[in-house]
């Protein structure tokens, strides 16, 4: 499923034009993208939370050439899913 | 920041009514959470990707009593952050860092 398929979803269960429903799923995932840009989490219920978490630094190493590396301080952001979203993934049904 | 939230930022932002909103913000994570239901991958270009993740029986234990107990293999979704959103998470700590 790609972006194209949710807008179309959007399209048709929001009775929204192409163009409109684009912009609105478009939106949707640059506020959240900010939002975790500023370090904000984003909690959406059934679905699951989206938070950024600080990594130390740790010595890192290439699993091709074995060779040791400094994997420097940074933020990642994490997902853990809900508890709907887990319970019809593993049960294959929504 | 909570879905209420986000519906509200994303109404105003775009001139749709909160409950049309609400409609397309719901819509957007029960398509997602549907396919994976499905088994399919959801690739959102600039933000992440979706996906199923197996995860294999093994014994646990319950931490109150000790006892071992067979957890099942069971599927989990999963989360990979795309490039643009990893180096928009980081960026913003970078930054930071140089101003103090």
């Amino acid at each position: 499923m790609t972006k194209q398929d949710i807008i179309n979803q959007v399209s048709s269960r929001a009775s929204l034009s192409r163009a409109k429903a684009e912009e609105a799923v478009e939106t949707v995932i640059e506020l959240i993208k900010e939002s975790l840009g500023h370090g904000e989490p984003v909690i959406l219920r059934r679905f699951g939370t989206f938070q950024v978490r600080a990594k130390t630094k740790r010595i890192g190493r290439n699993p091709k050439t074995g060779e040791e590396a400094e994997i420097s301080a940074r933020k990642v952001v994490r997902f853990k899913s809900g508890k709907f979203f887990k319970q019809v993934v593993d049960e294959g049904k929504a | 920041m909570t879905k209420a939230e986000l519906v509200e930022r994303v109404a105003n932002q775009i001139n749709l009514t909160k409950k049309q909103t609400e409609v397309v913000v719901n819509t957007v994570f029960s398509s997602i959470t549907e396919s994976l239901a499905e088994g399919k991958k959801v690739e959102l270009r600039g933000f992440g990707s979706f996906r199923i993740r197996q995860r294999n029986a093994r014994v646990g234990r319950n931490p109150k009593s000790g006892q071992k107990v067979e957890v099942p293999s069971k599927k989990v979704p999963f989360f990979k952050a795309g490039k643009e959103l990893r180096e928009l998470v980081d960026k913003h700590e970078k930054a930071q860092e140089v101003e103090s």
